[in-house]
């Protein structure tokens, strides 16, 4: 017979099993045996361990929660100061003033990493799938180390790249198409200098690019041989294969790859910083400065004490970063367990 | 027999072609990054620069070197992994043996996987903000702090991925012989997955060394090899930046030199992970 108590955290049938064993392990030690005596230590050990490692494995969900929290609260003085409309749509970041628009450096930061997206997502999304559809398994072999390995380099050696080589080139880049963009306002240059959108663009491509990949290709590599092979046996050609066949297959997973490869250049600093300018204007072309909000926490953690309200508007533009990223992140979780719901009907 | 050739099969053609061109881009410019910084950090590299701390003047092209900086980096990476590993080994273990496949291991997956994608410079904010509620200065300890809780996703989430893939069969058969889960999984799932294992703690050592946000916030920089856990500490990430913003091109190819410096470094650790997960994969059943 057993009892459940509901407790909260716990699986009915665990909790089952846990009444059961402690009250083996009362019966266990009441007996004088030596041998079953060590038999009721090392269960009692278990169940401690049990509690302990649960305990541990709840630590991700409390960080997360404190620091949603510890940010929420910091921004507080913030928001009873000016709403969060005006904090959101602000253009003027004037801290002496008391005015802290964030307009400014959301629109560098959304500006950047959107072309870091779509320069990046379609020569991964190509790369990946040649290198498992079509390239040979030995080529494959020998890249993937290579694309890991590149996906450890620090993202500050991916910024020195763009110093040197990027920031020049832009320039070049810029005045090369002039004569037929240039009357666009998305590409019109009105910045001499390569420090740019384009150049923390490009950086940041470059950067997410080999996590991108390396995800992509476990997710297509996931799709059985079995469908490819049925669909080529009808005589479809290898293209028609992936149209048809792999990529509705994998497109949770190819999603779920460019979402982290989209969280990772949304809050990185340094290499951004380096390459971007940091002029406070919102970009009107992909030739203009930007001013992410990673470089406007970076840039002025230092005297945030020194005038009321400053820290707390650095704050916020960190829970700012903190809950787009969870809900990226949330986002591509659940399209990944409803795509992996319906495979399974 | 001749092939006959439809749109079909010049579409393939085409697409195979596009395909081929963008790898071709992406290789070469992911190679082109690591040409470049050999080419320039190499005429600037020097044993004076890896055994010399800063003296007097470097940032203004002064004599000195960056081991400050090699040291505070390899001192912050590895107390951040051992703390970290103290703390993921009980959290992957809580998750892979203790929770099973319920619906709480995939919340906890989740919820590691939401902290993967955090930046490290809101990492770097909360510490900190904790930092200044206790009245601490940037230090070396603090810095350690900040970048264990930046390594614990990483590190769980890899080493739960290799958990998992050790059948579950072995584990069952030494619950048949009478092992409790702990004993289980000391000594089954962890020799089992034991390659993993090291390539995670190594791939979170990596990310430790390499992150320059978090550290900016909370070790502050110094020219001295920190001496305690109270005193700030210089990282290679932010030599790397700080020598970067110097006008002296002097200054600025040392920066080339310690980017090359922390390239190496960072190659060596993925290497030596390599050469360790085949090394330990002897005793490991397949």
């Amino acid at each position: 017979m057993c009892r459940s108590q509901p407790t909260s955290w716990l699986g009915r049938s665990q909790d089952c099993l846990k009444l059961a064993t402690r009250r083996e392990t009362a019966r266990l030690q009441t007996t004088q045996d030596p041998k079953l005596h060590t038999q009721a230590r090392r269960i009692r050990k278990d169940e401690l361990a049990a509690r302990n490692y649960r305990l541990a494995a709840s630590f991700p969900l409390f960080l997360l929660l404190i620091m949603v929290v510890g940010f929420f609260l910091r921004t507080q003085p913030l928001l009873e100061h000016s709403s969060v409309w005006e904090i959101l749509s602000g253009m003027q970041w004037r801290p002496s003033a008391g005015e802290f628009g964030l307009l400014t450096f959301i629109s560098g930061t959304l500006s950047v990493t959107l072309l870091a997206l779509l320069l990046a997502a379609p020569l991964c999304m190509l790369t990946s799938l040649f290198l498992v559809e079509y390239a040979k398994r030995r080529a494959l072999t020998a890249i993937l180390p290579a694309i890991d390995l590149l996906a450890g380099i620090p993202s500050v050696v991916y910024g020195v790249w763009g110093l040197l080589v990027i920031v020049p080139l832009v320039p070049q880049i810029s005045g090369f198409v002039q004569p037929w963009l240039g009357s666009i306002p998305l590409f019109a240059a009105n910045n001499p200098t390569g420090y740019s959108i384009l150049s923390g663009g490009i950086v940041l491509a470059v950067m997410i690019s080999p996590i991108i990949i390396s995800v992509s290709i476990e997710v297509l590599r996931s799709v059985p041989d079995g469908l490819r092979h049925g669909s080529l046996a009808l005589g479809a050609t290898r293209w028609q294969t992936i149209k048809k066949v792999v990529l509705p297959r994998a497109m949770p997973g190819l999603i779920a790859a460019i979402v982290m490869g989209l969280s990772r250049a949304f809050g990185e600093t340094l290499a951004v910083m380096m390459v971007v300018g940091n002029t406070p204007l919102i970009p009107r072309s992909i030739f203009d400065p930007g001013y992410p909000l990673t470089a406007l926490i970076a840039n002025n953690y230092g005297e945030m004490m020194s005038i009321p309200l400053y820290d707390s508007a650095l704050m916020g533009a960190a829970l700012l970063l903190l809950v787009i990223v969870i809900i990226f992140n949330l986002g591509a979780a659940l399209v990944l367990i409803r795509a992996n719901r319906r495979a399974q009907v | 027999m001749k092939k006959r050739w439809t749109l079909a099969h010049l579409e393939d053609r085409a697409m195979r072609t596009i395909m081929q061109l963008a790898s071709l881009v992406l290789v070469g410019v992911l190679a082109a990054i690591l040409v470049t910084i050999f080419i320039r950090g190499l005429p600037f590299l020097d044993l004076d620069l890896i055994t010399k701390t800063p003296q007097g003047g470097f940032f203004l092209g002064g004599e000195g070197g960056i081991l400050n900086a090699i040291v505070g980096s390899l001192l912050l990476a590895g107390g951040g992994t051992l703390l970290a590993l103290f703390i993921s080994l009980p959290i992957a273990f809580g998750i892979n043996v203790y929770t099973g496949a319920s619906r709480l291991a995939s919340l906890l997956r989740m919820a590691l996987d939401v902290l993967w994608g955090i930046p490290s410079l809101v990492y770097g904010a909360f510490g900190f903000t904790i930092m200044i509620a206790f009245g601490m200065r940037a230090s070396l300890g603090a810095g350690i702090l900040v970048l264990t809780l930046l390594q614990i996703p990483i590190m769980v989430r890899s080493m739960d991925e290799v958990m998992r893939m050790v059948p579950s069969e072995l584990s069952q058969a030494a619950y048949s012989l009478g092992a409790t889960r702990l004993e289980a999984a000391w000594s089954v799932l962890v020799r089992q997955a034991l390659p993993g294992l090291v390539t995670a703690v190594l791939l979170a050592f990596g990310r430790g060394i390499g992150d320059a946000a978090s550290v900016l916030f909370t070790a502050g920089f110094s020219d001295r090899i920190p001496t305690s856990l109270a005193s700030p500490s210089a990282s290679l990430p932010l030599a790397v930046f700080f020598q970067l913003g110097s006008p002296f091109p002097e200054v600025r190819g040392n920066g080339y030199a310690t980017a090359l410096v922390l390239t190496v470094l960072i190659l060596f650790i993925s290497m030596l992970s390599r050469f360790l997960a085949r090394r330990l994969s002897r005793n490991v059943i397949r």
